[in-house]
């Protein structure tokens, strides 16, 4: 069924009874060619780019829990492509053109905002390292714009520009930054895989891999066994858990971030916001609730909650950068689970294992890449070949000096 | 989360950092043969096991010492914390 401005006055006029299930509930076959592991945002937009974009037939997507039940329902839904160094910024850049035209790919609102990304920098040097991101942002055909102190005040005159210790003093704008409704971006991508007869498999835990001469043939499941041509891994959060599995160690730790939900206010913010100073970003949902986030707890964890000293830190910062935010109840606030890598950026790759195939270590960047992600899965899950703009995210980086450290922090995944 | 300091008592895990995984100890022989893939290993390579996890942890707001915690990564129950300088001696580090 498609989606359409006429159906839904259709459906008005006739009872609401002519909508059905955006996607089927199958039994899992005995085997398939295609076999996804995590039906998050990035394995549901790997088996739709896979029968969509490369014709190929039947996938199945294994999800130990339920379609949006992970992190693609648990971030901050910010959207850009403002990276600084080139095994990231095409990347980036490709998914960012995908979301500008995925909600008439798959026909479903995703509700995709480009209201503009704003980073602030609050020293000379700050401002330098910004003219320098958004030169090398403009080299490879993105937006971006720098902005003095009083075209920020044209944008968000509310913030705290004199504050004494960090006074605002510009900022990196991407015009074509902004928010995803989350959800939608789960549920569109599985309607439009479904549509296109994969099978999505509920509440079906991976509990171990069938690996015969070196080749994969199946995987152990809470719902039986599933021979499989090709596994495809996008469990970030749990990938060092899966993959353990195939007798693999990976470079990434699990570590927990926050995030964080205010009441419902009026239209108040412009667009996406981040703070130079702290570790703090903001940005105002369609319902009006502040969406808001900071760093990471900083240990090891598989828990999706946190701890409450990182719920401070994050609303000093909030009220360092904008003390209206003062005046706003905290309504929520929940923990997701990341794929913290060695140097701060993705893997997507084969592994030693013939036919299996490894997608994770986004860190807390994982849903803006969801499409391209998505797409670049898929290329090298059917061509065996890495898509151009994923090149780089290879596993054997770390072991050949080729890290792709944004942050130049070195191999301590807490502070990525 | 209280972390048990064996010479200071309970005290707040935000007086302390956090390094890692306790195998970070373990530092390879840079003269031995494989020396390359060892420290491979050792540098970027993690269990990240969901259960329990042995780790670093440094008292900087306290007494600067290293203790290896043991916690369970899906719970943040403690069980065990030693001083990381006991754990190494006990393996035939340092004098």
């Amino acid at each position: 069924m498609r989606y359409s401005g006429f159906r839904v006055i259709k459906e008005a006029l006739t009872g609401h009874k002519g909508w059905q299930p955006a996607w089927r509930d199958p039994t899992p076959q005995a085997g398939y060619d295609f076999v996804i592991v995590g039906g998050g945002g990035h394995g549901l937009a790997t088996a739709y780019y896979l029968a969509k974009e490369f014709g190929k037939a039947r996938i199945a997507v294994l999800e130990k829990g339920y379609i949006g039940g992970g992190n693609v329902g648990r971030n901050t839904t910010i959207i850009r492509s403002n990276y600084l160094l080139d095994g990231n910024e095409p990347f980036y850049e490709f998914s960012m053109k995908l979301w500008e035209g995925l909600e008439q790919d798959f026909n479903y609102n995703a509700m995709v905002s480009q209201r503009g990304v704003l980073n602030l920098c609050h020293t000379d040097a700050q401002r330098d390292a910004f003219t320098r991101r958004g030169n090398a942002m403009r080299l490879n055909g993105v937006d971006a714009e720098l902005l003095d102190r009083e075209g920020v005040r044209k944008i968000a005159p509310f913030l705290n520009f004199d504050n004494a210790r960090f006074p605002i003093k510009g900022g990196l704008l991407q015009p074509r930054g902004g928010t995803v409704r989350h959800d939608a971006v789960a549920w569109g991508y599985a309607r439009g895989a479904d549509q296109r007869g994969v099978d999505i498999i509920q509440n079906c835990e991976v509990t171990g891999m069938r690996i015969e001469n070196g080749r994969i043939k199946g995987l152990e499941t809470t719902r039986g066994f599933i021979g499989a041509a090709k596994v495809g891994v996008a469990v970030a959060g749990s990938s060092s858990r899966v993959m353990a599995h195939a007798g693999m160690r990976l470079p990434i730790e699990s570590h927990v971030l926050q995030a964080f939900v205010s009441e419902g206010l009026k239209p108040v913010l412009p667009g996406v916001i981040t703070y130079g100073a702290g570790h703090f970003y903001v940005s105002q949902s369609d319902k009006g609730g502040l969406v808001f986030g900071g760093d990471i707890d900083g240990y090891n964890s598989y828990a999706q909650r946190g701890g409450l000293a990182v719920v401070e830190d994050v609303c000093e910062g909030g009220m360092s950068l904008m003390p209206m935010i003062g005046r706003a109840r905290l309504l929520r606030i929940w923990g997701g689970i990341m794929d913290m890598s060695m140097d701060g950026s993705p893997i997507i790759d084969r592994t030693h294992v013939e036919g299996l195939y490894f997608n994770g270590g986004w860190c807390y960047g994982g849903f803006k890449a969801t499409p391209a992600s998505g797409w670049s899965f898929a290329h090298l899950l059917a061509t065996d070949t890495p898509h151009p703009t994923a090149r780089a995210y290879r596993f054997d980086r770390f072991q050949k000096g080729l890290m792709i450290d944004e942050k130049g922090m070195g191999a301590q995944p807490n502070l990525h | 989360m209280i972390i048990n300091h064996p010479l200071l008592g309970p005290r707040d895990a935000q007086e302390f950092t956090y390094l890692g995984d306790a195998n970070l100890i373990d530092r390879p022989d840079w003269q031995a043969d494989g020396a390359g893939q060892a420290f491979y290993e050792y540098l970027y390579l993690r269990d990240n096991p969901a259960g329990l996890h042995r780790e670093l942890w440094y008292h900087e707001q306290g007494d600067r010492s290293w203790l290896v915690v043991t916690r369970n990564i899906s719970t943040h129950e403690i069980t065990k914390v030693e001083l990381a300088r006991d754990v190494a001696r006990a393996k035939g580090r340092g004098k």
